[in-house]
């Protein structure tokens, strides 16, 4: 085996046992297993603390280090999740390196779980305290990895939400490169005509947008462009940008927002749609912006195409989108009659609240109906069953508008595999984490804002881009990108090319040589699961931090 | 000028803010009401849509 076990003579192990207040000692004897680690070999200092994470007992590994010249430390606590980056960093205040530090959990996995069994939970937290001890004989030093981190961001998609990432990537002095398909930038606004709730003209807002972005001397566009290939990673992103008929260009970036945005649904063979007097929201949206509304009588229909079985979802914007046109009809024509059939009223937050009353006060005409029974689309009127009165209502009209919801433009399925990100069940961007890292893709460096995502209005699109320009901020104001040194490595020697590894690898980290007929492993990509440690079938993949001989030295001393 | 950033309100988004301009480089002082930070998401057990620990 390789990696060889310190003379004992050198070892100088440091163990501190924690109380954790009452969480620890309150359920089994922390000062028997402080004395019982004393005597274990290689340990040089043993010492009980009160909360080894405040202050003081930190300054007691930070003392132990400096005065009992340990060369490895033990905390026996709580969880690694939590707390080993703090003892970590105390360890390398203190010049011990790291990767020398090795934590047992005393807390989560026996205090807490035997707390009325205080002998065998004393026994157990010394059985632990070994293991840890024999384990971290073994440790080496590691030098955390360094990358480099190229300034520059990508921004796929010019709708608002990419504009608003892009204006403010700029403006915090990033280099920003935007790449939009359309010869256009703006998305979706350039065609809607005011936008809820305030009134402004939705193509005048991203147009202001564009301008400033464009005054920055660090912005650069490319319009009726594609994005043809990525490689590389976070920090590292070789991209290849194809403007249409023209020559491929490749751009170097540290990260990636994609702000692609959504499409209405046309709703092809629902409701007698035909595009004039049948329209969707975007149509009625073109022609009120073109002053070309002649309807007296409009009806329109909420949740076409969607909370159904093929489209379960709920896109979020079509109320609000509905109550705004609405009104906009009743104020350009007073006598104009405008009815709502709807399911049920998202109308979500303050003021779309008050708009949704205001509507009912302008005499803009809501009612109910059921997806068991929906509304049907006649010659000259639209008829609904009236739960209320339990019959047939015929509503006379003119016009008859369609509410259908955004649904995933037709390559965002081409792009997530161009970029290695997912998508959910219903072909938005998916997200890292739902709650918790909303704008961040679980893939490093790339990032989500806006409609792409799931639908979203303008306030949300902005703010989503914003967050995400932040994100980025986060990364890119480094000097250089510093990971984990717990990653994997391939023994080239030992090695035989199987790539066993790479197909268990869940971050595409490992990739083929060809011409050595060996796997390697990218360690800006690892984040250190050991997936292809279990699987190498000749030992050549190991794990930092845990090898066989590391981890076999744990087991046997249980 | 200062480079230092109060945030007021140590719930999730006041955390959050606080360790993204932490990553940034800026100094952050937190200020919390409460004696501990967490705010409504941490007296909840399971929060939608994932409906984990919200903890
Ligand atoms: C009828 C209607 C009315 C609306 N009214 C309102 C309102 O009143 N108030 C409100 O707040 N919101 C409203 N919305 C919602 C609003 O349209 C969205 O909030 C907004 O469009 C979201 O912006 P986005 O940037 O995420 O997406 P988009 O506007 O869809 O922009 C995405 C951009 O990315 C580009 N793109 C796509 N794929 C690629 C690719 N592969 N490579 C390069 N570029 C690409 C597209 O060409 C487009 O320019 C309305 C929506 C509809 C449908």
């Amino acid at each position: 085996m390789r990696g060889k076990k310190p003379q004992a003579d050198e070892l100088r192990i440091g163990v501190f046992i924690c109380d954790c207040g009452s969480n620890i000692a309150g359920h089994l004897d922390c000062s028997s297993v402080t004395e019982y680690a004393s005597t274990l070999p290689g340990v040089a200092y043993a010492k009980e603390n009160l909360y080894t994470c405040s202050e003081a007992g930190i300054g007691e590994i930070q003392k132990g280090i400096k005065e009992q010249k340990l060369n490895r430390v033990v905390v026996a606590s709580c969880s690694p999740r939590t707390h080993q980056p703090l003892f970590q960093n105390s360890c390398a205040a203190a010049e011990l390196n790291p990767y020398l530090f090795e934590m047992v959990n005393i807390r989560d996995q026996c205090s807490w779980v035997h707390m009325e069994e205080r002998e065998d939970a004393t026994q157990k937290a010394k059985d632990l305290v070994r293991m840890g001890v024999s384990k971290a004989a073994f440790l080496e030093p590691q030098q955390d990895i360094e990358a480099s981190l190229i300034p520059r961001v990508l921004v796929i998609g010019g709708g608002v939400a990419g504009l608003s990432a892009a204006g403010s990537l700029a403006a915090m002095g990033l280099d920003v490169v935007l790449v939009e398909k359309e010869v256009e930038a703006g998305g979706l606004l350039r065609r809607i005509n005011r936008l809820a709730p305030h009134g402004e003209k939705a193509s005048e807002r991203v147009l202001e947008m564009l301008l400033s972005i464009k005054a920055r001397p660090n912005a650069t566009l490319y319009l009726g462009s594609r994005v043809e290939d990525v490689s590389g990673y976070i920090g590292n992103f070789e991209i290849t940008i194809r403007p249409e008929g023209g020559e491929a260009v490749r751009e170097k970036v540290g990260c990636i927002v994609v702000a692609t945005g959504a499409v209405p649904l046309k709703p092809e063979g629902l409701y007698r749609y035909d595009g004039t007097r049948v329209v969707t929201q975007m149509e009625l949206e073109e022609r009120l912006a073109a002053g070309a509304l002649e309807a007296q009588r409009v009806v329109m229909i909420q949740c076409v195409g969607a909370r159904s079985p093929e489209r379960e979802y709920c896109s979020r914007i079509c109320c609000q989108t509905a109550v705004k046109n609405a009104r906009f009809i009743k104020e350009q024509n007073p006598e104009a009659h405008v009815h709502i059939l709807y399911r049920d009223m998202q109308m979500y937050g303050t003021e779309n609240e008050q708009m949704l009353c205001d509507a009912r006060g302008e005499g803009v005409r809501f009612d109910v109906f059921s997806p068991d029974q929906p509304p049907v689309v006649q010659e000259g009127k639209v008829e609904f069953y009236q739960p209320l009165t339990g019959e047939m209502v015929g509503i006379p009209c003119d016009l008859v508008v369609l509410s259908t919801p955004l649904v995933p433009r037709d390559d965002a399925q081409a792009l997530s595999q161009l970029l290695r990100v997912p998508v959910d069940q219903n072909g938005f961007f998916l997200e890292a984490h739902a709650k918790l890292r909303p704008l961040d893709f679980a893939t490093d460096g790339i990032f989500v804002c806006g409609s792409a995502r799931y639908p979203a209005n303008v306030q949300e699109a902005v703010s989503q881009g914003l967050g995400a320009s932040s994100r980025i901020a986060t990364i890119l104001f480094k000097d250089k990108l510093i990971t984990s040194a717990i990653v994997a490595e391939i023994d080239p020697e030992t090695c035989v090319g199987c790539m066993g590894c790479m197909e268990m690898c869940p971050y595409e980290a490992i990739t083929y040589l060809p011409e050595k007929n060996i796997c390697e492993v990218n360690t800006v990509l690892c984040k250190g699961c050991g997936c292809c440690a279990a699987t190498c079938p000749s030992q050549s993949a190991t794990l930092r931090g845990f090898k066989p001989e590391q981890l076999m030295a744990q087991i046997r001393a249980v | 000028m200062s480079k230092d950033v109060l945030v007021i309100g140590g719930g999730i988004a006041g955390i959050q803010a606080s360790l993204d301009l932490a990553e940034m480089g800026i100094h952050v002082y937190l200020v919390e009401s409460l004696p501990s930070i967490g705010g409504k998401m941490a007296q909840l057990d399971k929060t939608f849509p994932t409906n984990d620990c919200a903890i």
